[in-house]
């Protein structure tokens, strides 16, 4: 499924960018791009476990960029 | 949000730089014990950059040695460690600023963004049972009525029920001169109503609106990434632990190599150059300007009524050096009118006679003929296929075709060049002819001549026959045409102007053309208001259908690359040119020469971002001369 998440505070763009390659790795998740200026994350995830790859997606952001939030 | 936190760093940032002034005043004056210095420039350190401390703290707890934080960590209290209060107190003052600053400039082009994309309806006027609600516009169903009031933006497409007023476009189209609709007529969401009131019949859901699809083609556009985009992105994957090793060396290697390594000013000397290497460590400039370099480029385009799906394509087109058109309906207006009679006494008989002829025809030239006069004669029609049409009236035999058709039943007429002619004859005599060319676009000069100058060679491609594509191809100047092609052979010769290292554009109206659209490296489809198959098979969808639009494209393409291109450069030159300094000692010798190092990497960062904010700007004088449309 497809999903599309407004990010907070995303400052630093080599950030969004290591959260990019981070998120990608998580099992789950087909596909990940953010859009720096927008703030946004276009997510391309698995259907099954879905609570759990969001946990960990939110997990991996805060990892990266402590002071950037999900919009959930 | 963004200005509270700014202003909390301002503030953390005034602090401390008052606290570095008093130290430097007291190291210049009293001189007070070292300690003190140590404690005041400390303090001062500490108040500037406490966040990233603890960031660097709870990174390194996450095991990312190469975060930003921890190195600007590493090399601060390194340069406290070698005894460079004022200048590690200083750093971390400037990182701060140039934070503050990056920030702020990120924060502008967001809403310089946002603004360039307002075009998304909010609100809409419904009317059911009778009365009219307030509501968004994703709740009207199709086939409702809505309500637009002067000054109000049409919330979804559709067909207008009642009502006539001017509809301001440019938001969609980048139109600037208003168009006039009407009962009868369709309108499309996101355009403005100017005057009088409209009652609209939707056609649309808002999230198949206009509106919502041009949104989420641009918004989505960055995903496609440019060449030069995922050169940046594999590029800082490297740099910053390239940078780190290469420091860890520098710190490391020559008092080791050299013997030195009892002597503590020798390893003092190469320690500094070591954390000048982290202050650069960061490819932040670069990460941060080139997407945005991008973006601006893209949403520039689209205030134009230029639609381009992806950065890939935008390099693309900045790269494009044959631009190939289809006729009919990108050069010239695609409606055939009669420019010729012959012989001109003659010209009602001729045009009466063909319309008998004609009339039960669909032909776009039948139509041109019908425009012109009306029958209501019955004949009796046989149509020999490719060559014309026989009709039976009560007093006469009608031929009316090419000069083929009319010497295949032994009549002589004279031949002419140039359009499309129709000859007519009646009862074995030749009449006259008829001569049916398309009109050129008003624009289309300009715009070949636009896009020569920009250095690019123009093709034309056409179905149509060789006379009449070289009418128009010597009217616009193309540099070369091709006439006659079926679809497919319009692609195989797209096909081979691509050989090389040229770079190709089709612009075609999209309907037809999809599988040229497709062969192209940059497919334009243009007229695109309210044609969903040409916005989907495109790269670069032009919502009016003025050619002029697409040598605008090619200019904001360039100047987007340009700027791209200047941000590579500018960054990685400063940044090398940081690191070649320190290792060979230059920035050493230099008093402040830490605070240059930083001063280079937060102003190249800063540079970069104006610099990328510059493809924001919508030049007026493009604008102005190519829009002059007749309104319907």
């Amino acid at each position: 499924m497809k999903k599309v998440i407004a990010m907070e505070d995303l400052d630093c763009a080599n950030c969004a960018a290591k959260m990019e390659r981070n998120i990608c790795q998580i099992p789950g998740v087909k596909s990940c791009n953010i859009n720096f200026l927008l703030q946004r994350m276009t997510l391309e995830l698995d259907d099954e476990n879905l609570e759990n790859i969001i946990k960990q997606i939110k997990a991996t952001v805060r990892k990266t960029e402590p002071d950037c939030r999900l919009k959930i | 949000m963004i200005m509270s936190r700014n202003t909390k760093s301002v503030i953390r940032i005034a602090v401390a730089s008052a606290v570095v002034i008093i130290a430097i005043i007291l190291e210049h004056t009293i001189a007070p014990d070292w300690i003190i210095l140590f404690a005041t420039y400390a303090a001062a350190f500490l108040v500037a950059g406490y966040d990233v401390l603890w960031k660097a703290v709870t990174n390194i707890a996450h095991g990312k040695v190469f975060d930003e934080n921890f190195l600007m960590t590493i090399a601060t209290i390194g340069a406290f460690a070698i005894g460079e209060y004022a200048d590690a107190a200083a750093v971390m003052i400037l990182y701060q600023i140039g934070e503050v600053f990056q920030r702020y400039a990120v924060g502008r082009s967001r809403r310089d963004i946002a603004k360039l994309m307002n075009i998304r309806p909010e609100e809409a006027t419904v009317v059911r049972d009778g009365e009219e609600i307030s509501l968004h516009p994703s709740e009207i169903a199709i086939g409702e009525i809505f309500v637009v009031k002067a000054g109000d933006k049409i919330p979804l497409d559709g067909n207008i029920v009642d009502g006539e007023c001017n509809v301001d476009t440019s938001a969609i189209t980048g139109e600037s001169l208003p168009r006039n609709v009407k009962t009868g007529d369709n309108v499309i969401s996101g355009c403005i109503n100017l005057d009088g009131v409209l009652y609209v019949r939707a056609t649309n859901t808002y999230d198949d609106s206009t509106v919502a699809k041009i949104l989420d083609l641009v918004e989505n556009a960055t995903s496609q990434k440019a060449p030069a985009e995922n050169f940046i992105t594999k590029f800082s994957k490297y740099y910053t632990p390239v940078v780190v090793a290469l420091a860890v060396l520098v710190g490391v290697l020559p008092p080791l190599v050299t013997g030195n390594f009892a002597i503590w000013d020798y390893w003092r000397i190469w320690l500094k150059r070591a954390m000048m290497f982290l202050f650069v460590s960061c490819p932040c400039a670069l990460v941060i300007s080139v997407p945005l370099g991008f973006f601006g480029g893209i949403a520039a385009a689209s205030k134009r009524g230029i639609l381009v799906k992806g950065s890939n394509y935008l390099e693309q087109l900045a790269k494009t050096d044959i631009i190939a058109f289809d006729k009919t309906g990108t050069l010239t207006k695609g409606n055939f009118v009669v420019t010729k009679v012959y012989p001109e006494e003659n010209r009602q008989r001729v045009l009466k006679l063909a319309a008998i002829a004609e009339q039960y025809s669909n032909h776009p030239i039948a139509a041109s003929i019908m425009r012109e006069v009306k029958t209501d004669v019955p004949a009796k029609i046989t149509e020999i296929a490719g060559k014309g049409l026989k009709a039976l009236t009560e007093t006469s035999e009608i031929l009316c075709g090419n000069a083929q058709f009319l010497q295949d039943f032994g009549i002589e007429c004279p031949v002419t060049n140039g359009g499309t002619t129709v000859y007519v004859a009646e009862n074995g005599k030749f009449v006259g002819y008829i001569v049916i060319a398309d009109e050129l676009k008003s624009d289309s000069q300009q715009a070949i001549e636009s896009l020569r100058e920009m250095g690019c060679k123009t093709v034309m491609l056409t179905g149509d026959n060789a006379e009449t594509a070289k009418q128009i191809a010597d009217k616009v100047n193309v540099d070369m045409y091709l006439a006659e092609l079926l679809p497919q052979q319009k692609a195989e010769n797209l096909q081979t102007l691509k050989t090389g290292k040229n770079t190709v554009a089709f612009v075609g109206d999209g309907i037809n053309d999809a599988p040229v659209l497709a062969t192209a490296d940059v497919g334009i489809a243009m007229g695109a208001m309210g044609s969903d198959a040409a916005i989907e098979t495109a790269d670069v969808v032009l919502m009016q259908d003025n050619p002029s639009a697409i040598a605008d494209a090619k200019r904001i393409a360039k100047k987007t690359l340009n700027i791209v291109h200047e941000n590579i450069v500018i960054s990685l030159v400063i940044k090398f040119a940081v690191l070649i300094l320190s290792v060979i000692g230059i920035l050493d010798m230099l008093p402040y020469g830490m605070i240059i190092a930083i001063l280079a990497d937060v102003g190249v960062c800063f540079l970069a971002i104006l610099n990328a904010m510059r493809a924001m700007v919508i030049k007026k004088t493009l604008n102005k001369q190519n829009n002059i449309k007749p309104t319907k």
